[in-house]
């Protein structure tokens, strides 16, 4: 519980953030809310050398719409989603994830941006980020990117993230059919599984459905043969049918003394099926 | 001075009185042992094991020690030299247990060696530089077989033996073991129905708020050692550190400031508080160490942790007519202070309320190479009356039989008390008892029929619903000496301050138990002052002169009531006082009262001294009174006669996910009886603190070792803690069943909440799952054991 030394830099803007990660070159880590890295720095599983502090840049905060598309500064916190008027009516499968985030006092510090780029397995925002289909705005010495979601989360822990990019914000379109269902991991409120599912309904059938699960696996992915699996369906009564087997395409599943594979697995299948009936009734 | 107008007071025992302490917890105020920063102040780091089992090869400290700021490095053999094994209460025999590893590690987080540098960080960053390589043996790590495993824990301990021991029929008090079987065999064999359970009472984390510290700080000039610890009994603490230091109890002072919770795991004391005051001593300055999360998991006692097997006999008609316990308790790699007398309380009360003819309980204590088991919240007595209370459940379901029903017919009843038990072999006594009586007020709380029809509605919709229902007698108010190894008495003295103020101490050093509050309204009933008048003083050995702590729910029963007994003898002699100060009116001392802030007679009209004005005369008496001194200030030790036995009934609802198995608590019912209470807010506070506590235990809590003695569940990433939104509304009735063991006849309630909802709990899970067969699942209730119970996957 007693940290390494580290020298603590607070950014005033993206630009100085990209400035002191590049001067740091390889020592430096970002600090948003720290949720994950100080407990890893205590535990000095994490020993960078030096912090830079990005949650008090002003243009990293707030959540907006323009149109269809909503976009999210990196540094809002998971209790700023969660009461979020905007998110509530157009998007309430992020609000309702981020009031699932572990306690209190972790919604009110940690950031969206934070999770992201933590890749925590169990994490429960990439899986909606990956269902939203949304897309992350990366900073950098070289400028502006844009990665999909989909293509950000590439191993535990890691994202396609350079060194001295930031996460600075997510865009994506409002998806009123969408939700987020969770078994939690009972001491850390984690998922033990998440299955995040938005959905396009025309009449009664599902005209198109982007469904990701965390928790089972090494980071956030697609659900495909789901996702096909409910294209034309009716639902909600076909749902338990297209996700009865949706455990069953994931080639690696996480084990400890919470839950085995054979139980992740059977529980990706149940919270496929109530993820997809939520979003079903919202349609 | 007379008054015809005087204020009545409230009266305050029996009052619903917020807690005096908590403005100043509640707002920071509060001085714990991490707050001490005395000057010239050093800080421990220790180095901790990181395997379970091995034998030290190389110890390298030069790197740590040529860090900046460090002042000294001590490793095993230097520090047993001066402060040698840590030695436990008990009379069986215990292995040598060092404050650092000498030559071997038998547990993840034995501290092995320890850094003293100028600040916390310094000394953290210096025990990582420490270079440790060992040599590693297998660990014994499972408990049931630990006798029969190649590998010894302790070399001078056989077949990884520690104990031992049989209660009960057939058995000889003296030796503890059992000399006949012919009763306990012919009632099994004779039996109408048996029923015969393994059951795990898990390893538990203690966990209080307040990780363990201490601050130890030798004056060489004085020759003198204060020791600040966030103990539960300093007197004790005084007594272990002065024998381990060779000094006098004269020149030692222990203090216990604010103690943020404790549930047991701070009654022993510990090598690192040895090694801490030992290093003061060492370099003549004051030493800290602050325990952090992660080495109270592995380095502060756990709780629990017995496997117990029941096999229970009755008629057909449901009378109850044998019971036998085999027992084997995971001691860990040491024994703490009282460890090994914990499974001896299981065994004595697993006959709980039941009028049993035959009870039988053989232990079997093991060594293995886990974090010592010690006393927690309950302290073998939760144990007892879980596997006691799961069998009951196991025996009503076989005779089909309502569970209520059952317990009623084998209750002692009121008449029989005091009740001598078959089980407690001879030394266990029940003072008093209104068993049936509770029952009903439990059923009818509930609504016992009413949740019936709930559950079989809920079940016709195919959701699994159950509901359990729980008995439990403990024991508390524990005295007199020849029980108690530390001593069975307790200490208090009262001082009436000039001006009317009072200072009373008491040696029930309390740790969140809200003596303060408590004990402040019966010297304000006592005295007829109001309670803010009054300082309750704990904790310090300068200033308390004798005690002996806070544990086994005593605080009340024997602290309560020698506070009473010296407070007596201040009343007393400022009756005298008053009376000589009412010359030259002839007033008979004894037929003076204290009220509304005087000290009056009877007669009317009355005749009223002030009570500051007695108190200043007796500080300044001219003239003095014949046959009194000066002063209002006594004291007095008292020890009862025997212990208290609570008791009480409850009743809980439960639902379990049929499609992911996780179980949720719909409600919980909790009747107890704790004799007279003095204040009912603070003991629904303990309840709902211990029901917490029993049901994270039942659904929750559960620290897990892998087959290299590496814990896997130690953090609160991996620890299952009950949080609020885990738990029903707690619904509580009392009713009350007075010791005749002490004059105020409280029983105690520290730990009774944690005692009766644990079985209950599980036993509302076993109901809920009983339409698919299930006739029992172990502790705690984790999704996926239930989901397998459901009939998911290949099965539990």
């Amino acid at each position: 519980m007693i940290p390494n030394e580290f020298e603590y830099r607070r950014a005033a803007s993206v630009e100085e953030a990209i400035a002191f990660l590049s001067e740091g070159a390889g020592e430096a880590t970002l600090l948003a809310g720290g949720h994950s890295l100080i407990p890893l720095m205590k535990l000095r599983l994490s020993e960078p050398g030096i912090l830079v502090d990005i949650s008090r840049i002003p243009e990293l905060r707030g959540i907006e719409r323009q149109g269809d598309t909503i976009t999210i500064g990196a540094a809002t916190t998971h209790a700023e989603l969660a009461r979020s008027a905007l998110l509530l009516a157009e998007a309430p499968i992020v609000a309702e994830a981020a009031a699932e985030i572990g306690d209190a006092q972790v919604r009110n510090r940690g950031t969206i941006g934070g999770s992201l780029a933590h890749s925590d397995p169990a994490a429960d925002l990439p899986a909606v980020m990956v269902a939203l289909d949304a897309q992350f705005t990366l900073a950098g010495p070289q400028g502006l990117r844009t990665v999909a979601a989909e293509d950000f989360f590439l191993e535990v822990l890691t994202v396609d993230l350079a060194d001295g990019e930031i996460l600075t914000a997510v865009d994506f379109q409002a998806a009123r059919s969408a939700a987020y269902a969770k078994l939690v991991q009972r001491a850390s409120r984690f998922a033990l599984v998440g299955v995040a599912v938005s959905l396009s309904i025309e009449g009664a059938r599902c005209a198109s459905a982007r469904v990701a699960v965390t928790g089972a696996s090494s980071h956030a992915q697609r659900l495909r043969a789901v996702e096909a699996a409910l294209v034309g369906a009716t639902l909600p009564a076909a749902a338990a049918e297209a996700t009865e087997t949706a455990g069953d395409e994931l080639d690696f599943v996480n084990v400890d003394l919470h839950g085995s594979a054979e139980y992740r697995r059977a529980m990706v299948a149940v919270f496929a099926r109530r993820a997809v009936e939520a979003a079903a009734a919202r349609a | 001075m007379t008054s015809s107008t005087r204020p009545l007071l409230p009266k305050f025992v029996g009052e619903r009185i917020k807690r005096r302490e908590d403005p100043r917890l509640i707002q920071g105020l509060g001085t714990y042992v991490d707050d001490l920063k005395p000057a010239g102040l050093l800080h421990v780091a220790f180095k901790r094991s990181d395997i379970a089992h091995g034998e030290i090869r190389r110890l390298d400290t030069a790197a740590a020690e040529a860090m900046p700021g460090v002042e000294r490095v001590v490793a095993g053999p230097e520090l047993a030299e001066i402060v040698g094994s840590i030695p436990v209460a008990t009379a069986y025999p215990a292995p040598e247990h060092f404050p650092l590893a000498v030559h071997r590690v038998r547990h993840v987080g034995e501290p092995v060696a320890l850094v003293v540098a100028s600040d916390r960080y310094s000394a953290r960053d210096a025990a990582d530089a420490i270079v440790i390589e060992y040599d590693e043996l297998p660990a014994v790590v499972d408990a049931e077989t630990a006798e029969q495993n190649d590998t010894l824990v302790h070399e001078g301990f056989a077949n990884n033996i520690a104990v031992r021991a049989a209660l009960g029929t057939g058995v000889d008090p003296e030796t503890q073991q059992p000399v006949d079987d012919s009763a306990i065999e012919s009632a099994f064999a004779s039996a109408d129905v048996v029923v015969s359970q393994r059951m795990v009472n898990q390893r538990l984390a203690p966990t209080p708020i307040e990780p363990r510290g201490v601050v130890a700080h030798y004056e060489p000039g004085r020759e003198y050692l204060t020791i600040w610890s966030s103990t539960q009994n300093p007197h004790l603490l005084r007594t272990r550190i002065a024998q381990a230091l060779d000094l006098g109890e004269h020149q030692v002072r222990a203090v216990a400031p604010e103690v943020g919770g404790g549930f047991g795991c701070k009654i022993s004391t510990y090598g690192e508080e040895h090694a801490v005051a030992a290093v003061s001593k060492l370099l003549g300055q004051p030493v800290k160490w602050i325990e952090d999360r992660s080495e109270a998991f592995v380095a502060t006692s756990h709780g629990r942790d017995m496997i117990g097997t029941v096999d229970i006999a009755a008629t057909r008609g449901g009378d109850i007519t044998a019971l036998r316990l085999r027992l084997v308790a995971d001691m860990g790699a040491y024994e703490m202070l009282i460890s090994a007398l914990l499974p001896t309380f299981t065994a004595a009360l697993v006959g709980g309320v039941y009028n049993i003819p035959i009870v039988r309980s053989e232990i079997t204590q093991v060594f293995t190479n886990k974090t010592p088991t010690d006393a927690y919240r309950g302290a073998g007595r939760p144990e007892s009356q879980y596997f006691l209370e799961r069998a009951v459940d196991m025996l009503a379901r076989e005779l089909e039989m309502d569970p209520a029903e059952l317990r009623r017919r084998n209750f002692f009843q009121p008449d029989e008390f005091p009740v001598t038990t078959v089980a407690g072999g001879g030394l266990i006594t029940y003072d008093s008892g209104d068993y049936e009586r509770t029952l009903e007020v439990a059923l009818k709380t509930a609504g016992w029929n009413e949740l019936i029809a709930e559950r079989d509605a809920a079940r016709a919709e195919g959701r699994l619903v159950g509901v359990g229902l729980s008995y439990y007698v403990e024991v508390c108010g524990a005295g007199p000496s020849f029980l108690i190894p530390m001593g069975g008495w307790e200490h208090a003295s009262v001082t009436v301050e000039r001006g009317g103020k009072i200072t009373a101490t008491t040696g029930s050093s309390p740790h969140g138990q809200g003596h303060e509050t408590t004990f402040s309204q019966m010297l304000a009933d006592h005295f007829g002052v109001p309670m803010e008048d009054i300082a309750i003083v704990h904790g310090d050995t300068a200033i308390v002169k004798q005690g002996i702590g806070t544990w086994g729910s005593r605080s009340q029963a024997v602290g309560g009531t020698v506070l009473m007994l010296a407070a007596e003898k201040v009343s007393e002699k400022m009756r005298r006082f008053a009376a000589a100060m009412m010359a030259p009116e002839e007033v008979a001392p004894d037929g003076l009262v204290f009220a509304g802030g005087e000290i009056v007679t009877n007669d009317s009209p009355a005749i009223a001294r002030g009570f500051a004005e007695v108190a200043d005369f007796a500080h300044v008496p001219v003239p003095l009174p014949v046959g009194l001194s000066p002063g209002l200030s006594e004291e007095a030790f008292w020890e009862p006669e025997g212990v208290t036995y609570p008791f009480g009934c409850h009743i809980s609802m439960i639902e379990i996910d049929r499609e992911t198995g996780e179980p949720r608590l719909l409600k919980m019912v909790a009747v107890d009886d704790c004799g007279n209470v003095i204040n009912p807010l603070i003991v629904d506070g303990q309840i709902h603190g211990g029901l917490a506590q029993g049901i994270g235990q039942a659904m929750f809590e559960e620290l897990v070792y892998d087959d290299q003695g590496q814990p896997v569940s130690a953090s609160f990433l991996e620890y299952v803690m009950p949080r609020a939104t885990d738990l029903p509304r707690f619904e509580l009735e009392r009713t009350v069943t007075p010791t005749p063991l002490n004059p105020m006849g409280a029983k105690g309630v520290g730990e009774a909440g944690t005692i009766g909802s644990t079985p209950c709990v599980v036993n509302a899970a076993v109901d809920a799952l009983a339409p698919l067969g299930v006739r029992h699942v172990d502790m705690p209730l984790k999704p996926e054991r239930l989901w397998r119970l459901i009939g998911n996957g290949g099965g539990a």
